[in-house]
Parts: C-alpha cells; sequence; structure tokens
C-alpha cells in the first residue's frame, strides 16, 4: 500500500502533534457503575473503555473452581459502534486472545490464594477504539479490581510503545498502529516492574526492542499515577461533600 | 473515632518494616516491607500494621452474626447464601429441630431467611454454620436490605451506639447481619424511615461526626421518643 501521509513531521512531531515519548491524554473515573462490584470508565486518547468487576464469588459451572485459588475471568469486548465499520458482536478471535492474556496478566496481581474455589469476573467493554485497547482494557480493568477491594499485589497498568516511521515512539495512535512498523503493549506491576503482559506485532531489533520497552515501562509508570489518582478522587468527594 | 487522621491506602503502597511493625490483617509482606494489599483506611494498633477495608465482599470470621438466603437443601443439611465468596453450609445438627434425615425441606426451604452464626471456617475456607444460639431462628415477616458489608461497622457503631439511636427514635426490630444484610421490622412508615437512615449512614460512612448528625435528622421527626 502507498504510504502518503507522514507520520513524524520534519519537526519530529507526530500526526496528532505529540512528540515521540508523550502519552496521550489519559481520564480514569472510578465507581461507576453501582450494580458491580468495583467499575472504572476510562478515556485514553480516543479510546473509551468500561471495566466492571464481579466477586469474589462461587465459580459456575463447578468443574472450572480451583480448591486452592480463584480463578480470574476477563473477558473483553467491543461494542458494534466502537469502529468505524460495523463490528460483528460476540467474541471473535481476536477478542477471545485479548481476554485470556488479561486474565493471566491480572491473575498474577491478583491474591487468588485467599478465595479457593471462587471466580472473580472482570469484563472489559470497549465502547470506542482507538488503537491500543487492550492496554487501555487492562489499565481500567486494574482500577475497578481495586474499586471492588480485591486483595492484590499491585495495581496492574499496561502502555503500549512500537516504531513508525523508522522511529521508536510510545502510545500508538489509529494511523500509527495501521500504518506503523512495530506494535508492542507491555502491562507491568509497577511497583516491582514485572512485566505481566508482552505481546509484539511486526519487526524490532534487539535494540529497538529494548529502546520501546523502556519506553513502554516508562509510560506505565506515567500511567499508574493517574490511576491511583483515580481511585482516591472517588473518596475524597465524598469526604468533601459533607 | 480511634484516630483524628484518616489515612486512605491503596493495594501495593508500601506502610512499615517488619523490624519496627507488624504485618496486621489486610496486609502483606515483601523483602521485609509491610505492604497494603487492599483499598483501606489505614489503622496502626499496638504494633499491628492493619487495612480496613473501604470496599469488598464480606469475610467470614468465626463468631460472626449473619443473615443467610437458603439456596438448596440438601440430604444433610442446606446450603446458604451468606455474601461470601462461596455458600456456607448449614448441618442438620447445628438446628433447633428434630430433623430425619432427608426431610431437611420441610423445615428450611430455598429463599427462606435465617439469622445465623459462623460456627466453623476450615483451611480451604469451606464455611459453617450454625442455628444453636440465642436469638438466632427463621426469618418471617419484616424487610431484609443488603449493604456494603464494609459499612457494617459504621451502621452498628461504637458498642451498639448507631443502632441503638435508631432504636430509640423509631419504633422499629433491627437485626444488622455483619455479612451486610440488615433485617427490619414494624409498621411499613417506620421501616422506611429505618431504611432511609440507614442508606444516609452507608453513603457517608467515612466522614466523622456522623453519629451527632443522624441524631439530629431523626430528633427532627421523631414522634415518641422511648
Amino acid at each position: 500500500m502507498e504510504l502518503d501521509i507522514k507520520l513524524i513531521d520534519d519537526n519530529g512531531k507526530r500526526l496528532d502533534g505529540r512528540s515521540a515519548e508523550e502519552l496521550r491524554k489519559i481520564k480514569i473515573e472510578a465507581g461507576v457503575l453501582h450494580r458491580a462490584d468495583g467499575s472504572c470508565y476510562l478515556e485514553w486518547g480516543g479510546n473509551k473503555v468500561l471495566a466492571a468487576v464481579y466477586g469474589p464469588r462461587e465459580a459456575i459451572p463447578r468443574h472450572t473452581q480451583n480448591p486452592l485459588r480463584a480463578i480470574v475471568n476477563a473477558r473483553y469486548n467491543m461494542a458494534a459502534f466502537s469502529v468505524e465499520d460495523r463490528k460483528r458482536p460476540g467474541p471473535d478471535r481476536r477478542s477471545r486472545e485479548i481476554s485470556k492474556v488479561i486474565s493471566e496478566a491480572l491473575e498474577k496481581v491478583v491474591l487468588t490464594e485467599h478465595f479457593p474455589r471462587s471466580a472473580i469476573d472482570v469484563n472489559i467493554e470497549v465502547l470506542d477504539a482507538e488503537a491500543g485497547t487492550r492496554c487501555a482494557g487492562l489499565t481500567a480493568a486494574g482500577v475497578a479490581l481495586a474499586d471492588a477491594g480485591i486483595p492484590m499485589k499491585d495495581i496492574p497498568v499496561a502502555c503500549a510503545a512500537g516504531k513508525i516511521a523508522g522511529q521508536v515512539v510510545i502510545d500508538l495512535g489509529k494511523e500509527e498502529d495501521n500504518f506503523g512498523d512495530a506494535d508492542l503493549p507491555v502491562a507491568i506491576s509497577p511497583r516491582t516492574n514485572e512485566i505481566l503482559l508482552l505481546q509484539m506485532d511486526g519487526h524490532l531489533t534487539v535494540e529497538e526492542f529494548n529502546k520501546a520497552l523502556d519506553l513502554a515501562i516508562k509510560g506505565c509508570h506515567a500511567a499508574s499515577e493517574i490511576q491511583k489518582k483515580a481511585i482516591l478522587d472517588k473518596y475524597q468527594s465524598i469526604e468533601g461533600a459533607e | 473515632m480511634p484516630n483524628e487522621e484518616r489515612k486512605i491506602v491503596l493495594p501495593s503502597q508500601i506502610l512499615g518494616d517488619i523490624k519496627s511493625n507488624k504485618a496486621g490483617r489486610g496486609t502483606f509482606i515483601e523483602n521485609g516491607k509491610i505492604i497494603s494489599e487492599k483499598l483501606g483506611i489505614l489503622n496502626a494498633n499496638s504494633n499491628f500494621i492493619n487495612v480496613i477495608p473501604l470496599e469488598g465482599r464480606y469475610e467470614p470470621t468465626v463468631g460472626d452474626f449473619i443473615i443467610g438466603v437458603v439456596e438448596e437443601a440438601l440430604s444433610a443439611g442446606w446450603l446458604v447464601d451468606i455474601n461470601a465468596p462461596s455458600p456456607a453450609f448449614l448441618h442438620v445438627n447445628e438446628v433447633p429441630w428434630d430433623v430425619e434425615f432427608g426431610d431437611t425441606e420441610k423445615y428450611l426451604n430455598r429463599g427462606d431467611s435465617i439469622m445465623a452464626k459462623v460456627s466453623q471456617i476450615d483451611e480451604l475456607k469451606k464455611f459453617q454454620i450454625t442455628l444453636k444460639d440465642r436469638n438466632l431462628y427463621k426469618i418471617k415477616g419484616g424487610h431484609i436490605i443488603e449493604v456494603e458489608p464494609s459499612r457494617v461497622p459504621r451502621i452498628i457503631g461504637k458498642k451498639g451506639s448507631m443502632i441503638a439511636l435508631i432504636k430509640k427514635y423509631i419504633r422499629c426490630r433491627v437485626f444488622v447481619g455483619q455479612n451486610g444484610k440488615i433485617w427490619v421490622d414494624g409498621d411499613t412508615k417506620s421501616i422506611e424511615r429505618v431504611l432511609q437512615t440507614i442508606y444516609k449512614i452507608e453513603s457517608e460512612a467515612i466522614t466523622f461526626g456522623l453519629t451527632n448528625r443522624i441524631e439530629e435528622l431523626l430528633k427532627k421527626d421523631a414522634k415518641d421518643v422511648r
């Protein structure tokens, strides 16, 4: 395909005016749903994601129960209206894969041994998509889990890095994702810098990979601060309402 | 209020060192540091660092008085939903009636509510409850509501002060289960007022001077004070 857009202009600015190491705007609100045990609404650039947590509750069907620990069921779903062409509703290959990798990432931070035979359900609903929805979804899930009062070792957070026009940059936007060279979503546990999720689409050399990973981890820490502030804000607003 | 300053802590927040303090409830130890495991309020009590949860499911402890809803009648007992991560078991020997084997449905059936006590928790977190104690019985009539289990201590108040307040100003019977289920009985109007008061307590649970404000509120439209 003939590339007729310049992903990085002569001043080193990207399509949306960001520099190479600048994140998109992130807005997080905790506890937005009343029926769920914990919830979170997150806007990450053009992404709009809603996450809801239920449980811990008895795992059904019974054969999925683990007698020693809880299982974490994350369900990533894209709304039909989240993309330009209508997305056929229902789980597909892509969303099942994302559900699986997010479940495994969350299972690493939740103290599952506290709740034998139970399940913790995490629903991630993508309302509006603009590249990097799995990172946005996982970040929202982290806030929703904390809001649900689920014991965990850390609040997981995710951020992507990638390569566009031969340059390593952080947090790819829509055009950058479609016409760029590589995308590297990373989820970490910010306290220990443990990697919970790492996927790569495209090609990177070893140096580029290391640079992208460092950049993504830096982005994770920035997003983590916003997450923590969002959770605290929910309680500050109640105390202030006297 | 034990300490004037109420500090909200997040999971993964480092709270102290195991050399100078001991890790209490809601915390875990990693590399010699005490770290919070959930969203809650920091509470330091004689060397122990605790985190009192702000949200979350009910975590049963032996001796808790709770309200449960029967899920299923089995041949040797009942499975009861007590708002915990898994249902609790009520054995036929733990009820005040003489139940013949297989006759459990005659006494308690799906949907019935009971006031019960947590009697045993084993290492696999299987919960056992009992009806053999004072004031424990099957609930007939009244109204059951659910509140956030972490707010229950505020609804009961210090040594039961808040609940005593409600009973003083409103003619009703109230039983607060530790698992966040509350049973209220009385005439329709007083039930409604009790519920309003409880929801107010729940939504303002982390503010200061709540007991006094609730008393003023109840005083305002109290008719017969006992």
